[in-house]
């Protein structure tokens, strides 16, 4: 298709969203209970597809008209017209969002029970998809603004959906909706300080302004503290842990592999687009928060035992690693290495791509583990793959695709930011010399770590045997969820076998030079004179294994693989299943050597004999680790606010007639001004 | 720049050179590892096995039955022949014998460690799949180690590479064939005995793993691969001796680069056969000898060990850039 064609796709798809998220509303609520899921869940993954096909259109094609919102707001300043029209970098993002609603739905339909899939559930969840693929299509602050809220509303009514049956629910809704409108007033402040300063709305007349100096600094850190709140990076990622797990599976998904990415775009939006020309501390600070919530994410999901809560932590160690990449970016652009700064950004593209991949399947795939099993705690689970194929192998592939394993999109997104890392010239530059070994350290630390929290999520949960009876219990999750499941983890495997063409698209979206493919499939990155071709790889393992596969066969006709009820067990009877590594065991080492960091209780209950003392006859072992950044600074800020509250009190004793003597004094002041003026 | 993937004269030689690294592999790993036990042995006042008993030992393995319990899952019978592929992969793609390398696959720093990292996790699993304590402490146990090894591994790596420009093990290798003063500087050296430590941790080796200790809470690697029998368990072996190939073939070819032939010539081959199989030999020996005197370090220690490597690993690339 030309590009002009695409243009008009590009208006077309953004009224079809709009449309489409309409009818998803009307279908929850008119619809009998009975076919609510199927029809409302149908007419959403219509809206994740036309997002989807958006995004990919606005990314190819010429920059579209787009759609006008006829609404005028009574602003005090100057106000540019609403207007939704996607550039290439929002385009991306639209794509992202859209195809992450699409599976979601999908899974949501098989999957939404209880109040979840109630008249309000959908409409909730529809007005959340909408709102969500129209962030990144905004053309301006207000439109920006609006969006953001029916996202942010729209999640916060789905995320209580559970809230009568599990008290941790509403606490975790409450943590959601401070944190969330404490990103909406930082990003209303630093949209109104650049608009009042550009003298209008529109990110055209902010980019157009060339602002600089301190205003920009001051909107920069407003609306990086907003944006990094939404994306759940540390000190402000204490919502993540909570939200996640508590939300219904298909939501948890859409949250954590789309909305925290909207955190991402807003960042990549201000330092791309409206303020490009940073000076050097923004990058340093974006590396600093990115490095250090990878590193910090990565860590807590190492520790925990709750499946939801691991992935949650781990989004902020994926969010934490494409913002330092974005930082990265900065610096190397602000150093004059335009080259190696092109491929920063377009590792920081494939990371949010690559995560949006594999941390949906991820999630889907933790949901119809709840829904098989009723159970979210590693300790509990086990032996889930001989019960639930299809969920264990796209696990696998999204566990692959966490842990940064070839041949998945998570490999090829690390491997674009490593080359960044290492192709960057430091030599002329002290501060580069500085952050980029620094940088690569933290990275490698956290793949490793990754891999550990990877292989403990997939091995415990999935492998050797039941530890209770709900997983022996477990059952296959229904069609919906599996064709969610299995075209979620189909995109980490394309992402990964052929990064080429998809890395040549997303180049466009940032400015990245010499990027091309090569053999069709395999990407080169000419700025740094590198070449990844996983096809060739794979095709290289298959010479490898395919002999050694049939020499296995052979040897195997010779001398079959013989069943026995009772294997080794070291040496003696298997024994219970009780006596397996959990999860808990599993990152006991890793909480010995980050102890300082990880701050964990550990109590030991021993129950002695009626008999004798010196008999045993049970011991609890519990463990808790706390968030040390939620311990240290939350709990404090809370105490502290609600002292201040309690001061109010003294105030305010419900008297009527000191309310009266209030109004009355009030009203003294004012018209002692007013004389006085 | 890079062409695209035909049949032409390049594409065929560097398939050369892989065949002969694989060939090299599988031929002197088992010599390798039955040279070092047999130096173990001597020191020790034992006799030992003999240089040929590692492929004895694989043989009989392979030519036994294996046993499964019930509601095992599949990773039970591909873990085994995954880990031996990767190594076999890693093998391929590490500069052994020569640094022409495949043009579309070169050996790049961080395709190789992922490679490295495939078995690791194939292993693990393995482990956990066991569903023994045993198995799973050793899980536990090997994935810590590997994750703490990572960033030594990258960032010595890394090192080496600043003066080259470019992160292809084999340029390096090459670069500092054409360069020998550059062996000597403290940047070399220092990344050279991170990497060491690297190894040792990777393949499970003294202080930091114990190879031959059937010593229940010792065990890191043995622990993993307890359950496995027959086929199996020679497969397991295999692989875990070729990623030792792999790894100290690297750092023998980075410290000394000397007989790695540029392409596929035959004779440049031969020579380069030679001397790889020389240089793994007698370093194999060394470390062997060296681990006579060693004890086993305390598992909680290891971390300690490891940091230690991790400071050289980044004092190397930080003396990298006031050096070149």
């Amino acid at each position: 298709m030309t590009p002009d064609r695409l243009a008009a796709l590009v208006d077309v798809g953004l009224l079809a969203q709009a449309l489409l998220g309409a009818l998803a509303v009307l279908f929850a609520v008119v619809v009998p209970r009975r076919v609510r899921n199927a029809a409302s869940g149908s007419a959403l993954v219509a809206v994740g597809v036309a997002g989807a096909i958006t995004g990919v259109a606005a990314l190819l094609g010429a920059p579209a008209a787009g759609l006008r919102i006829p609404l005028a707001l009574p602003l005090a300043g100057p106000m540019d017209p609403m207007l939704l029209a996607p550039d290439r970098l929002g385009a991306v993002f639209m794509a992202i969002a859209g195809m992450v609603v699409a599976l979601s739905a999908l899974f949501g339909i098989g999957y939404a029970h209880g109040a979840a899939a109630s008249r309000t559930g959908w409409t909730a969840f529809a007005v959340f998809a909408v709102g969500l693929q129209f962030v990144p299509a905004a053309a301006d602050a207000v439109t920006f603004l609006l969006a953001w809220e029916l996202m942010a509303g729209g999640s916060t009514v789905l995320l209580l959906a559970d809230h009568a049956v599990r008290e941790p629910v509403r606490r975790a809704t409450l943590w959601y909706a401070v944190m969330t409108h404490l990103s909406f007033l930082l990003l209303l402040t630093g949209f109104g300080i650049l608009a009042a300063a550009a003298g209008g709305t529109s990110w055209a007349t902010m980019a157009g302004a060339g602002l600089g100096g301190p205003v920009a600094g001051v909107a920069f850190v407003l609306l990086t503290a907003g944006f990094a709140t939404k994306a759940g990076l540390v000190p402000v990622h204490v919502w993540l842990p909570r939200a996640h797990p508590e939300a219904p599976s298909h939501m948890s998904a859409a949250m954590s592999a789309a909305m925290v990415k909207m955190g991402v775009y807003g960042i990549m939006m201000v330092v791309l687009r409206l303020l490009p020309e940073g000076p050097r501390w923004w990058a340093v600070l974006l590396i600093a928060l990115g490095a250090g919530s990878a590193l910090y994410g990565i860590l807590q999901a190492s520790v925990q035992s709750d499946l939801k809560r691991l992935l949650a932590y781990s989004t902020t160690e994926n969010v934490g690693l494409v913002v330092a990449a974005v930082g990265i970016g900065v610096l190397l652009r602000d150093s004059g290495q335009d080259g190696v700064a092109g491929v920063a950004f377009l590792a920081a593209l494939l990371l949010a791509v690559s995560h949006a991949a594999f941390k949906t399947v991820l999630f889907l795939g933790a949901g119809s583990v709840l829904h098989a099993t009723g159970e979210r705690d590693l300790d509990l689970l086990g032996g889930l793959a001989s019960r639930m194929p299809w969920t264990a192998t796209a696990f696998g592939i999204g566990a692959m695709g966490a842990a940064a394993l070839p041949v998945t999109s998570g490999f090829v997104a690390e491997w674009a930011l490593l080359q960044a890392l290492v192709h960057a010239d430091a030599r002329a530059d002290r501060l580069v010399a500085v952050v980029m070994p620094v940088t690569m350290a933290v990275v490698a630390l956290t793949v490793g770590l990754g891999l550990l929290t990877f292989v403990k999520a997939l091995g415990i949960g999935f492998l050797a045997r039941p530890r209770t009876r709900a997983a022996a219990d477990a059952h296959e999750a229904g069609i919906t969820m599996r064709a969610a499941l299995a075209v979620g983890s189909l995109l980490v495997l394309a992402l990964g076998l052929a990064p080429g063409p998809v890395s040549v698209a997303l180049a466009g979206a940032v400015p990245a030079g010499g990027v091309s493919t090569v053999a069709g499939t395999g990407l080169v990155l000419d700025a740094v004179g590198v070449v990844l071709h996983p096809v060739g790889l794979t095709l290289l393992l298959l010479a490898i294994l395919v002999p050694l596969v049939v020499v296995n066969v052979v040897l195997a006709r010779r001398h079959p693989r013989r069943d026995v009820g009772l294997a080794w067990g070291s040496g003696g009877e298997r024994t219970s299943p009780r006596m397996e590594y959990n999860a808990t065991s599993y990152a006991e080492p890793l909480v010995r050597v980050f102890g300082s960091s990880l701050q964990a209780t550990r109590s030991v209950e021993v129950v002695r004999h009626e008999q004798s003392p010196l008999l045993v006859s049970q011991v609890a072992f519990t463990q808790e680790t706390v968030d040390v950044v939620e311990e240290r600074i939350y709990l404090p800020a809370a105490r502290r606010a609600e002292r201040f509250g309690d001061l109010a009190r003294t105030v305010q004793n419900g008297s009527i007639h000191r309310y009266v003597g209030f109004s009355f004094a009030a009203l003294v002041v004012v018209l002692v001004v007013l004389a006085l003026w | 720049m890079i062409e695209a993937v035909g049949l032409d004269s390049g594409v065929i030689d560097s398939v050369l050179v892989i065949v002969t690294q694989l060939v090299l592999a599988i031929a002197v790993t088992p010599l390798l590892i039955g040279v070092m036990r047999t130096t173990r042995a001597r020191l020790e006042g034992r006799v030992g096995g003999g240089i040929g008993q590692p492929w004895r030992d694989v043989a009989k393995l392979l030519s036994k039955e294996p046993l499964r319990a019930p509601g095992s899952t599949p990773v039970l019978t591909t873990a085994p022949i995954l880990l031996v592929a990767s190594s076999l992969l890693l093998c391929a793609l590490v500069p052994l014998v020569s640094t022409l390398a495949l043009a579309s696959v070169p050996g790049d720093l961080f395709v190789v460690v992922s490679v490295l990292l495939l078995g690791t996790v194939a292993l693990a699993l393995l482990g956990l799949e066991s569903g023994t304590a045993f198995g799973g402490m050793g899980s536990s146990r090997h994935m810590t180690i590997a994750a703490l090894v990572e960033p030594t591994v990258l960032l010595s790596i890394y090192a080496l590479s600043v003066p080259t420009g470019t992160s292809a093990l084999a340029s390096i290798v090459q670069a500092r064939k054409l360069d020998p003063t550059s062996l000597l500087n403290p940047v070399s050296l220092l990344s050279i005995v991170a990497l060491v430590v690297v190894v040792i941790a990777e393949t499970g080796r003294l202080p930091v793993d114990n190879p031959s200790t059937h010593l229940e809470l010792t065990m890191v690697h043995e622990a993993m691969i307890l359950e496995s029998g027959g086929r199996d368990l020679g497969w397991l072996e295999f692989g875990s001796w070729l990623r030792l190939t792999a790894l100290l073939g690297l750092v023998v070819n980075l410290a000394m680069p000397w007989g790695v032939a540029a392409d596929a010539a035959p004779l440049g081959l031969l020579v380069g056969l030679v001397t790889i199989t020389a240089k793994l030999l007698v370093t194999g020996a060394l470390l062997a000898a060296a681990e006579v005197f060693m004890a086993k370090l305390r598992l909680f220690r290891v971390p300690e060990l490891l940091a230690g490597s991790f400071v050289l690993a980044f004092l190397s690339v930080s003396a990298s850039y006031l050096v070149f």
